[in-house]
């Protein structure tokens, strides 16, 4: 409970951040309440002073002419019957004053001696119980000292416990030989007050009204502009989620029609753009597979030719053999370049296709180690392989398998006859998406940090004077980081000069997007058997694999 | 080599090849035929009936998948099919239409004679042989397949590929024991080539190839022949 009304304020502020509609709504509350709390004292006092002011002004025209008649019956008196006791006489004048405000119904009197235990026996005298405390003390030293007339509002107490509010006006009566008395007029307001409590009950009423008004038209007015904008917003996320028809519907010519239509032109637009990539890349895909079919076709013709004169070089003369040799050399040298440009070109237009299967890394890399060991040996360079001594990958085999023997042969061409390790691991620090890590350590020549930002780099060479024994085609690290780039992987170098370079590979053990146990590249069309699907790690192998272990293609090995 | 000099349909467009193909064909001791365009295929099969059709996949005016499988209608003829494009879709369309081989461009010669022998090349035939897997009656000698008396068409791969299963009732197979006794390849080969022929053959053989009876799939192996 008291969490919930502790979390009541981060919701309020995360509802203002969040929502318009709400901070617009609550905005104009808060104004309109403070209009209406500046407003409502200032209408209520000009309204009371209206009703009140009328009252007052014949109110103290009653008293002047009261005052007036009374102090000429005390003189009247005087003259008549001056022995008569002073209390007799100012009750005549309370009877005769009393007697105008109880035909018009209008006033109570009281007459108090201004100076109590005086001259006076009477201290005070009034009509119906009105009680001397009704009269503040303030205005009585007004009238009293000054002698003159006062008014003020006051709160009519009557003996008996009643109240009223009311208006009391007094004036100073001098009773000859008795003292100095004061005539007080009290004017109840009781139907002033019911007339200023109303008025003052239905502002407030009609204050509340207006700030609920205000509210509710603000709450409508941005609910039609909040609404086209959530519109809007929903329908970018169509787009951005690849429902490239998405548009807004568009009412009438208005602004917000406007933004509509703006908004759906820029969709139009876009869908058009990407459109004509998409457009673009088909034919770059279209054209990669022209070129190969264009290339490969003569290559095969020439190959076979080349093939046809080298298995009868032994009949030739030593130059002619020599060039038939050299002539099949350079042909390897150009169909493996061929192939790699091809691969590079296929990579550039997104158009790898992978063809998953569930295989075991490790036997991969023992069976790259086990193709490469004649360059190994050549080399002079020990490989050695730790870690898993199994790990299941989910990948596309051929590809991987040209990753790490590019990677190997890179290792033994830099080695320098120091053994060059692999380590095979996983790691399953993100326990969401396990990876498999391998890398390939030499100890040789390293590599320093400039030629560390190249070494992905097509056709780059660490040392152009070195003589090179692998020939490569120069892009086979740079087709390594396509290929990893491709399973969702990565491949990094690290390395410093003379401390040898560590290239390390990280494959996801599932394929991206995986979650479904689809994989990605098997179609119906990948010649599986319709009715039993044969087991995952049989499957479907890339295009290569129909007997092109030997690496050519794979840039930078030949064995 | 030959008791008769085999002979090869070469359906190339691309002269040049087709010409250096001959070469190649000839030194091995086969006898090439030529035809240049996917149209012309179908009549010069027709009009030469050769040992083996050699079939590029990209023909201009009639793409060599439709080559194929008018062929693959009207003969049993082995099929090695040449393409230039690695992608698997490609490769597997082509088995599907009805290929027995593929080899991908640029080749050595070797590859290709090595390819194009296993295709001629017959299992060990004992003229008695008569097999059986269920219904279906094997006659190795007589090179045929029934059922209840009833001839089913198959090729020659397909024949063999049924005749090595049925020959060691209950053994489960792997895909690359099948590519080296049917399809003879000495090194790793494409399993698809395995998977794509099974399903064809199933289409042939089976009562219902959804719940194949004849051959059946050993998970995590490959396939067996089902009790005689």
């Amino acid at each position: 409970m008291s969490g919930g009304l502790r979390r009541l304020p981060g919701r309020g502020i995360a509802l203002w951040q969040e929502s318009l509609r709400f901070r617009v709504v609550l905005g104009t509350i808060l104004g309109s309440t403070m209009v209406v709390v500046l407003l409502l004292p200032a209408l209520l006092g000009s309204i009371s002073s209206g009703v009140l002011g009328a009252k007052e002004a014949s109110a103290v025209a009653e008293a002047t002419a009261a005052r007036s008649e009374a102090q000429r019956l005390l003189d009247a008196s005087t003259d008549q019957a001056a022995d008569a006791p002073a209390s007799r006489r100012i009750d005549a004048v309370v009877a005769a004053v009393g007697a105008r405000g109880a035909q018009a119904g209008l006033f109570e009197v009281l007459v108090l001696a201004t100076e109590p235990g005086g001259l006076s026996a009477t201290p005070e005298r009034g009509t119906n119980l009105v009680s001397e405390s009704s009269v503040p003390g303030d205005l009585r030293e007004i009238v009293a000292g000054d002698q003159r007339q006062a008014w003020t509002y006051t709160l009519i107490r009557y003996t008996d416990g009643r109240s009223v509010p009311g208006l009391v006006v007094g004036a100073p009566l001098s009773v000859r030989g008795v003292g100095p008395y004061e005539l007080y007029q009290l004017f109840p307001l009781a139907k002033e007050q019911q007339t200023l409590s109303l008025v003052r009950n239905s502002t407030a009423v009609a204050g509340m009204l207006i700030i609920l008004g205000l509210a509710g038209l603000a709450a409508a007015v941005t609910f039609t502009l909040v609404k086209p904008v959530q519109e809007a917003a929903r329908t970018a996320r169509e787009l951005s989620a690849g429902n490239l028809e998405a548009r807004i519907p568009v009412r009438g010519h208005d602004d917000l029609a406007q933004l509509g239509m703006s908004f759906n032109e820029m969709a139009g637009a876009m869908q058009g753009q990407i459109h004509e990539m998409e457009q673009m890349s088909r034919v770059q895909k279209r054209f990669v597979a022209d070129v190969s079919h264009e290339l490969r076709t003569p290559m095969t013709t020439v190959r076979m030719a080349a093939d046809l004169l080298h298995d009868k070089r032994a009949g030739m003369p030593p130059d002619q053999a020599r060039a038939v040799e050299l002539l099949q050399n350079q042909l390897d040298r150009f169909e493996a370049l061929l192939a790699d440009l091809l691969e590079t070109s296929r990579q550039d237009a997104g158009s790898v296709d992978l063809n998953y299967e569930e295989v075991d890394l490790r036997a991969i890399v023992d069976r790259v180690v086990g193709a490469l060991r004649p360059l190994a040996d050549d080399s002079g360079c020990r490989v050695v392989v730790v870690g898993s001594p199994s790990l299941e990958v989910t990948c596309d085999a051929p590809r991987v398998e040209r990753i790490l023997a590019n990677l190997l042969s890179n290792a033994l061409e830099h080695g320098q006859g120091e053994p060059v390790v692999i380590a095979v691991d996983l790691d399953e620090s993100d326990r969401a998406a396990p990876h498999a890590v391998v890398t390939v350590a030499d100890r040789g020549v390293g590599l320093g940090p400039d030629e560390l930002a190249h070494v992905f780099t097509r056709f780059w060479r660490a040392d152009p004077s070195r003589v090179r024994r692998v020939g490569g085609t120069g892009l086979g690290l740079s087709i390594a980081l396509g290929d990893a780039r491709a399973h969702g992987g990565s491949l990094t170098a690290e390395g410093a000069p003379g401390k040898g370079a560590t290239f390390t590979l990280r494959l996801p053990l599932l394929p991206p997007g995986s979650a479904t146990g689809q994989l990605p590249g098997q179609g119906p069309a990948s010649g599986q058997d319709a009715a039993d699907p044969p087991p995952p790690d049989r499957d479907v192998p890339g295009p290569a694999a129909a007997g092109q272990v030997d690496p050519v293609g794979a840039g930078g090995v030949r064995p | 080599m030959w008791s008769v000099r085999a002979r090869v349909l070469v359906v190339d467009d691309d002269a040049d090849l087709a010409e250096m193909l001959g070469i190649v064909l000839r030194s091995e001791g086969m006898e090439p035929l030529f035809c240049y365009t996917g149209p012309a295929a179908v009549p010069a099969f027709r009009r030469e009936s050769p040992d083996l059709v050699l079939l590029d996949l990209m023909l201009p005016g009639m793409d060599g998948l439709a080559v194929c499988r008018s062929l693959r209608a009207e003969s049993t003829v082995p099929i090695v099919m040449l393409t230039a494009r690695g992608d698997t879709v490609d490769v597997v369309a082509g088995l599907q239409a009805g290929a027995d081989d593929y080899i991908v461009k640029p080749f050595k010669p070797r590859e290709l004679v090595a390819r194009i022998e296993a295709r001629l090349r017959r299992l060990e035939q004992t003229a008695t042989e008569v097999l059986a897997i269920g219904d279906v009656t094997i006659d190795v000698g007589a090179h045929t397949v029934t059922r209840d008396g009833a001839p089913i068409a198959v090729t020659p791969l397909e024949f063999d590929l049924l005749v090595a299963l049925a020959r060691r009732p209950g053994f489960a197979f792997s895909r690359e024991q099948l590519l080296a006794d049917v399809w003879g390849y000495q090194h790793a080969g494409d399993t698809r080539l395995v998977n794509v022929h099974v399903q064809r053959l199933r289409g042939k053989v089976e009562l219902d190839p959804e719940s194949p009876e004849v051959i059946l799939t050993v998970r995590g192996v490959g396939y067996r022949a089902g009790p005689p």
